[in-house]
């Protein structure tokens, strides 16, 4: 339990030493071994505890639930002024819907009695190493990403003491919320990184900044309203518990309400239509923070409480509901992707569109499905993180973040444009671990009575996803006739440690899947179902071959490098220059310009946008109207 | 491990002669319906012998590592297959394989094979959720991803899931280069992307390109066996009558464009799917 403690207080004091720490006084160095600490006490915790089964904790109640109950005061007051200073009538509402109703609760249904206040079993394991592990290595990569930025970035002031204190502490408040088994206090953490992620989308002050934060405010606050009215619910309801471990337990009978608002707060937190804007508002933010929300932390926290109540969503109509939200996500996000040349609004897609099929899964809740949507969360972090990383090294590089910018990469900046083709293939290509989770999720849905839908969406989705996956992989391995030297040598050591950290970490732990799956995995879902899935042996089998095929093959380079004749691109036989630009008859030179297709009038956001946030609203209603009736299918 | 080794091998050694046969078989079928005579049945043999005995030219090496790893995967799908193994790796595999070739063609940077390989994506888009839905069909009927259990499934899987059994033959005519999908290259000379993907390639990388395709036609016939898995003669007889097929449409239609092909690959594969998925679900349960 002191690792437990330890990894919730630590990088908050951490960030709170940072931040009183005189003006560009060892603030790298502290960031850098706080967050090497936090991931490697995560490492410990999971050595010391994988093997144990659900362990549940005991801590009184108070005085710690006092002091969450004045922080969530504080914030709300800090909310309310900022708010109320920049004119945001529907953050200052909702602020004070939530307060007036969380005080109602603590003024009315004190929840002191609960002492099994933190536990831990092999979900939250898995969610600690992905915070700590892959957290840390973000944190580490930021103190070299903003010297960089703010040399670059003259508009934004220099407040990094407090960006490096925000990350810290939103790596504790992540920690709190998987750690925590008493839902109130879930509860308080998930505001936090709200918080949190308010004010870093925030960072740079700019208009742009503001907005975007606090359209990420609003609609992260609205999810935390259906939360608080979850805890209300869960004071009403016969035989409900404010311990989440055994609340999951009671069935959908008496769960299902506090399941359903409180997956409404998940969904608005991962970023599902109708929601999905707030995490494309917050590519402003510099790209640490984008990697951050959108690997390990934040949206990270939304699929992990709609997974925690899986099992209550099985054979559900309101589970299915959330089921379709995701799904429909996936596709029209993946879609939307297609359109998109900026490559950090690429990312957000993919992951608006990946959280969804988590969601997907977690709303069917069966033992088959859980087994995929904790795998798409391990390789989505890891590979996700990976690609913020490089697309944030690559911008600093060329000053552009656009991937038409990125042509020829792999020769002005072979290494980082080696990762970014590693992480893509992470994403997308057989036989790294996204389609290894997908092949599950396929056969998860065919398994289940509710798949009908899904697997059909789950089939256009994935061949969309090849798609602005592939073109992405085109331009930057095609290989421009004049290439200077490498722009590489700017890339800082801390930023190179965290790179080849996650690169490694995508690879290796494909390799890893059947032991994840056996020691980890498995157990997990023999103790919340009582049955277990796994790949079939002789798939493990042909995967291995195929990651080293795949890895192996890039070798045949050296031997195909030797005296072998080169030539020229075909140009149709026009006269060109060096730079193959053809040379038209009266002197006039046409640059020969390539660019990819975006299909813009077929998935432009313009177009998808509208339908997808119908479908998601119509869909979520649905769910809230599925819980009232408390329909069971079958 | 219930992997049939032995019969991945012989596919890896017999198919890129099944296939050039049958692409020499195509040709005069070609064009005796055009009233020529045509090639000899080993012409495809004589073509591709020639294309290694030239000298390859490149224009960056890293051609050669993406084609070389198109004809590996290629093979390996093909023999994951024929030892039934999964289907799904089977697709997955399959779908590597062609970002491989896609790549080769990226990595040229002529305009003209750069475009083919836009729109070799775009038909890798249009086919994609036809494989993967046969897939899914096959599975709800015979419970099992495996080829080997599918193949050996008492029933006609044809009868089954016909509609997804046609979205596939709609689809099935993009991965053969044919008319009217022989959008990203073809076998005969395109008016605007000369030969659109392989513009680049010459020598033995198109040598490698042309084996590879032969691997891949063999496997896609194979793919379709299954359907008809249940009765061995009316297998190979649904083969011949389609691959004829094939050819005639490859005759009788013009090139369309790329908007065409995805809009009514993806309308025909949406709505057989749903309406096939739909029964099988329903069916059971």
């Amino acid at each position: 339990m002191e690792l437990l403690i330890f990894l919730i207080l630590f990088p908050a004091l951490a960030g709170l030493l940072v931040l009183l720490l005189p003006k560009d006084f060892l603030h790298g160095a502290v960031v850098k071994c706080s967050a090497l600490i936090v991931a490697i006490v995560s490492v410990v915790l999971f050595a010391a505890e994988w093997n144990k089964g659900i362990q549940i904790y005991s801590l009184a109640s108070e005085p710690t639930g006092q002091l969450i109950f004045l922080i969530e005061l504080l914030i709300a007051i800090f909310l309310l002024y900022i708010g109320i200073k920049n004119r945001q009538y529907l953050v200052i509402g909702l602020v004070i819907v939530q307060t007036a109703l969380v005080i109602w609760l603590e003024m009315a249904h004190p929840v002191s009695e609960i002492t099994k206040n933190l536990f831990v079993d092999e979900l939250t394991l898995i969610m600690a190493l992905i915070v700590g592990v892959i957290g840390g290595l973000i944190a580490i990569y930021a103190t070299g990403y903003m010297r960089e930025y703010h040399l670059q970035h003259k508009e934004a002031r220099d407040r990094r003491p407090l960006f490096f204190c925000l990350i810290l502490v939103f790596l504790s408040a992540m920690f709190g919320l998987i750690f925590s088994n008493n839902l109130v206090w879930i509860f308080f953490f998930w505001e936090v990184t709200t918080l949190c992620s308010f004010l870093l989308i925030g960072y740079s002050g700019t208009e742009d900044a503001k907005k975007n934060a606090f359209s990420a405010l609003w609609m992260n606050l609205l999810g935390g309203l259906g939360f608080v009215i979850a805890l209300i619910a869960l004071t009403f309801i016969k035989g409900s518990s404010f311990e989440l471990m055994t609340l999951i337990t009671t069935g959908p009978a008496i769960a299902l309400i506090p399941a359903v608002l409180i997956g409404f707060a998940g969904l608005t937190k991962s970023a599902q239509l109708p929601f999905s804007s707030w995490l494309l508002g917050a590519m402003v933010a510099p790209t640490p923070v984008s990697a951050l929300l959108h690997s390990s932390t934040m949206v990270k926290a939304g699929v992990y409480i709609i997974v925690r109540f899986a099992p209550v969503f099985e054979h559900t109509y309101a589970g299915y509901a959330i089921a379709l939200v995701g799904a429909v996500t996936f596709l029209i996000a993946s879609m939307i992707a297609i359109s998109q040349s900026n490559a950090k609004r690429v990312l957000a897609y993919s992951t608006v569109a990946n959280l969804g099929l988590i969601i997907a899964c977690a709303g069917i809740g069966t033992y088959e499905a859980m087994w995929a949507a904790i795998f798409l969360i391990i390789f989505h972090a890891i590979a996700k993180s990976l690609l913020f990383l490089c697309v944030g090294t690559a911008e600093h590089s060329l000053n552009s973040r656009d991937i038409e910018d990125m042509d020829g990469l792999v020769l002005k900046m072979p290494k980082v444009a080696g990762m970014i083709l590693i992480g893509i293939a992470g994403m997308f290509l057989a036989p790294f671990g996204m389609l290894m989770s997908k092949y599950a999720t396929m056969r998860a849905f065919l398994d289940t009575p509710g798949g009908f839908l899904l697997i059909l969406i789950l089939a256009f989705g994935s061949a969309v996803t090849v798609f602005f996956w592939s073109k992405w992989m085109g331009k930057i391995i095609s290989v421009p006739p004049s290439s200077g030297e490498t722009i590489e040598k700017r890339v800082s050591i801390s930023e190179w440690a965290a790179l080849y950290s996650l690169s490694a970490l995508t690879i290796v732990v494909c390799f890893l899947i059947p032991v994840i799956s056996s020691v980890i995995v498995e157990r997990f879902l023999k103790t919340t179902y009582g049955m277990t899935t796994s790949l079939p042996f002789e798939n493990v089998v042909i995967m291995i071959l195929m990651l080293v095929l795949v890895l192996i093959l890039p070798l045949t380079f050296l031997h195909y490098r030797k005296d072998k004749k080169h030539t020229g691109p075909y140009m149709c036989g026009r006269p060109v220059n060096d730079a193959y630009a053809f040379e038209g008859s009266l002197g006039i030179r046409r640059e020969l310009v390539i660019s990819n297709y975006y299909l813009d009038s077929w998935f432009g956001e313009a177009k998808l946008v509208p339908v997808g946030c119908a479908a998601g609203v119509v869909l979520i209603l649905i769910s809230f109207a599925a819980m009232l009736i408390g329909g069971v299918i079958l | 491990m219930n992997l049939n080794i032995i019969t991945g091998i012989i596919f890896l050694i017999l198919a890129p002669l099944i296939g050039g046969l049958i692409a020499g078989a195509d040709r005069i079928v070609t064009a005796r319906m055009q009233g020529r005579v045509g090639p000899p049945l080993l012409q495809p043999f004589y073509d591709v012998s020639k294309l290694f005995e030239k000298e390859t030219m490149v224009v960056t090496t890293t051609q050669y590592v993406y084609v070389v790893a198109y004809i590996v995967f290629i093979a390996f799908t093909g023999a994951l297959f024929f030892s039934g193994g999964d289907i799904l790796l089977v697709v997955f595999a399959l779908t590597l394989a062609h970002v491989f070739l896609i790549m080769g063609a990226y990595a040229s940077r002529s305009p003209y094979s750069v475009i083919g390989a836009e729109r070799e994506l775009i038909m890798l888009m249009a086919f994609e959720p036809a494989i993967i839905l046969c897939a899914a069909g096959m599975y709800l009927v015979s419970k099992s991803f495996f080829v080997r259990d599918i193949i050996s499934y008492n029933g006609a899987i044809i009868l089954l899931i016909p509609g997804l059994f046609f979205a596939f033959l709609y689809v099935f005519t993009m991965k053969l280069r044919k008319s009217p999908f022989d959008i990203s290259t073809s076998h005969h000379a395109h008016q605007e992307l000369i030969k659109g993907l392989t513009t680049d390639f010459s020598g033995s990388v198109l040598g490698i390109t042309e084996i590879a395709h032969w691997y891949e036609t063999v496997f896609l016939l194979g793919f379709i066996y299954l359907f008809f898995a249940f009765n061995p003669v009316i297998g190979i007889i649904a083969l011949i009558v389609i691959y004829l097929l094939e050819i005639y449409i490859d005759n009788v239609s013009a090139r369309v464009r790329w908007s065409f092909a995805l809009k009514s690959a993806w309308i025909i594969t949406a709505v057989l799917g749903i309406v096939n998925i739909g029964i099988l679900f329903f069916r059971w349960w």
